[in-house]
């Protein structure tokens, strides 16, 4: 009984204080970063001017009217939707195929895909740069989708064959019973069925698009810069410019933590889905 | 939405590549410090006076090494400018991959600080124009050294300067008598422990580019280099570069700081004090000299333009617009590259640092000499120096943690350094 109480105890006070705890603990990078961009360069680095101080918009002005803030979220927005929609047209077809009409070979295609991820970004950085610049595509839109989404597939490929392969073979069959033709097995009764979890990808690849840097950064200069090399720009090695690069960098991860927020119901239920059999 | 319509909407999207670059525009590659920040502002009079639109690429330094070598070496002509330093502009002159520079007389090339000429030359011709330089000096709390008891002059001997430390040392009081760069890389530790290693009498390389870390001269640099910081320097300084120690310095953590004379115009601490860096014996090498430069990548379509900003950019006129701009003044001049910037009364009233910094530069040696046979002081103006110089860095940060005995990290820096050598045809 002492035992079913103290475990009541628990869940009544200490989940509740865990989380908050945990949750503090992930947010105080964020809330540091936006008071830090309210200062200016000098009392960022000041001490006395921790918690008090004169809260300043010079950060911002300066981030609009001297780095065309603007332009580099508009890239932004074009690659991370554009690339998010790419591997999605080819994740969902390749993970219905995976899921659905295995073959000896499917295990291990999943494997090879995923040890893409397994090589250095490094190794390939110089060969993709002559190859842009061969080929004419360096600092372009269409470089960084395809980049982005190239790089992206293999996970979204992973996370679809999972939430896929929860669904039971039975109702695609039934489907295909009925007459409808693998395209309408995609579009009417896979995709509705598995909307969470391809929401929930969706959202995590546009994530990983919008935050990605080691690429975009070296493969853009200003016509497809996006606003991860905004943040780049503003690194410093002589000099301490935390309040500008705090107000960069709040400026440009803003959009995502707002758009995360909203979607939060469809991100945990998507990451939670089949984890429960 | 359909697929169809996804994929169509997603390639209208994709094919909105923006507009290339014009004859009235330029792409600019800077490094992201102060005054490259300033002439962004400063520029909109350009654009204003002569219609030309400058974009700006403000990177981060080891990001803009990696693009601008890979874009010039390519010739990829992305960029219409690019900022290269000291270490970068003899031996891309020579490869031919940037132009050479030629100005009117109205730009007085003579006004260039000599060290700084010589340093962006290669076979007398110049190849960057500096933007501004640095050299390196002690900046030091005439506070404490004064409640202490001790002096550092000009030149001083090592050992004064670390009796001096070892009296200002009270770390229960939160005070370091030395602050000192530890971090790893070519450009971080190595430029102040080579400038060290030369007054000791050391060098890099002998007349035939074999590496001589396993000297005497390092030996005994290095020795004294890890008792100095690590013995009254604050905690962690493996993991300290210029910004860490500029932090520390102006929480009033520091009593001696050797670094760049840029470091002066972002102190805040009241009673700073300068002198010309210490020696061992060999003054020649003691302190560095480095200039971010401008320079034109070979085969630009906009050389003329490009050529066009730089010569104001690098001018007597530019020092003026920013001395007299209201949102800047004359403490945010850059300095370092022209001698008569350090004859403007206005400058002089508002640097306190700048007879120092002069001293400092025009002191520089970056020419060969007897003791090593390459250009450049903290450096070694050859390809292969930002590899040799990155391994032995780790090697010196290891040795200073007390991860490895100075003798071992010598050892393996050589080994490392020899190896890198061979395999370039040294």
């Amino acid at each position: 009984m002492a035992i079913v109480a103290q475990s009541s105890k628990f869940s009544t006070y200490g989940r509740p204080i865990l989380a908050w705890g945990v949750g503090l603990l992930f947010f105080f990078p964020i809330f540091w970063m936006i008071l830090t961009s309210f200062k200016t360069d000098a009392d960022a680095v000041k001490p006395e001017h921790l918690i008090f101080f004169t809260p300043t918009l010079e950060n911002y002005l300066n981030m609009t009217q001297n780095y065309d803030y603007w332009r580099f979220a508009r890239n932004s927005v074009i690659t991370a939707v554009s690339a998010t929609v790419f591997t999605l047209f080819v994740s969902i077809p390749a993970a219905y195929a995976m899921a659905f009409n295995p073959t000896r070979r499917t295990k291990d295609v999943l494997m090879w895909m995923l040890s893409t991820k397994m090589l250095p970004a490094a190794a390939v950085l110089y060969p993709m740069i002559f190859l842009a610049k061969g080929i004419g595509l360096y600092d372009t839109h269409i470089l960084v989708i395809a980049v982005l989404s190239l790089i992206n597939l293999p996970i979204a490929i992973w996370m679809l064959f999972t939430y896929f392969k929860e669904i039971p073979k039975d109702i695609i069959e039934a489907g295909k019973m009925d007459g409808v033709n693998t395209w309408g097995e995609i579009k009417e009764i896979l995709i509705p069925l598995a909307w969470g979890g391809i929401a929930s990808t969706a959202l995590l690849i546009f994530i990983f698009c919008w935050n990605e840097a080691y690429w975009t950064v070296r493969l853009t200069t200003v016509d497809a810069a996006t606003l991860s090399k905004l943040i780049e720009g503003n690194r410093a090695p002589e000099g301490l410019f935390f309040g500008r690069l705090s107000a960069v960098s709040t400026a440009a991860v803003g959009p995502i933590v707002v758009l995360g927020w909203f979607c939060q119901k469809q991100l945990v239920q998507g990451l939670t889905f089949g984890a429960v059999k | 939405m359909s697929f169809k319509n996804a994929l169509c909407a997603a390639s209208t999207i994709a094919l909105m590549a923006g507009s290339s670059a014009t004859a009235e525009s330029l792409t600019i590659a800077i490094v992201n410090n102060g005054h490259m920040i300033n002439m962004q502002t400063v520029a909109e009079a350009y654009t204003a006076e002569t219609g030309v639109e400058l974009n700006w690429v403000s990177l981060e330094e080891g990001v803009l090494r990696e693009q601008v070598t890979s874009d010039t070496a390519t010739g990829g002509g992305q960029y219409d400018i690019i900022n290269i330093g000291m270490q970068e502009a003899p031996i891309w002159g020579a490869a031919g991959w940037i132009e050479p520079l030629e100005f009117g007389a109205d730009y007085d090339v003579d006004d260039i600080l000599p060290a700084m000429r010589e340093g962006l030359s290669h076979d007398g011709t110049l190849y960057a124009a500096p933007f501004y330089g640095e050299s390196s000096m002690v900046m030091y709390r005439k506070d404490l050294t004064d409640a202490a008891g001790v002096t550092i002059a000009d030149n001083d001997s090592w050992d004064n300067v670390m009796a001096a430390a070892a009296a200002m040392h009270d770390p229960d009081n939160g005070v370091y008598g030395a602050c000192l760069r530890g971090k790893p890389g070519w450009g971080d530790n190595m430029a102040f422990i080579t400038t060290v290693v030369n007054s000791f009498g050391g060098a890099w390389f002998d007349a035939d580019y074999r590496p001589q870390l396993d000297s005497t001269e390092w030996n005994a640099a290095i020795n004294f280099y890890v008792e100095l910081l690590g013995s009254y320097g604050p905690p962690g300084s493996e993991g300290n570069s210029f910004n860490e120690i500029l932090a520390l310095y102006n929480e009033g953590k520091c009593g001696l700081w050797i670094d760049a004379t840029i470091a002066a115009s972002f102190l805040e601490v009241d009673g700073v004090a300068y002198a010309q860096s210490p020696n061992a014996g060999n003054p020649v090498g003691a302190n560095w000299l480095w200039a971010w430069a401008m320079a034109i990548p070979a085969g630009s379509p906009n050389a003329e333009a490009a050529s066009d900003f730089i010569e104001w950019a690098t001018s007597k006129d530019y020092v003026q617009a920013v001395g007299n701009h209201p949102d800047f003044g004359w403490g945010s001049v850059p300095t370092g590259q022209r001698a008569s910037t350090y004859a403007i009364p206005e400058f002089q009233a508002a640097a306190a640092f700048a007879d120092a910094e002069m001293a400092a530069i025009e002191s520089a040696a970056p020419g060969a000499t007897d003791l090593k046979p390459y250009v450049g002081v903290q450096f070694a103006a050859i390809p292969e120096f930002p590899e040799v110089g990155s391994a032995v860095a780790q090697e010196m940060a290891a040795a200073l943690s007390g991860a490895k005995s100075v003798e071992d990290a010598l050892a393996a820096a050589q080994a490392a350094a020899e190896a890198i050598m061979t395999e370039a045809g040294y």
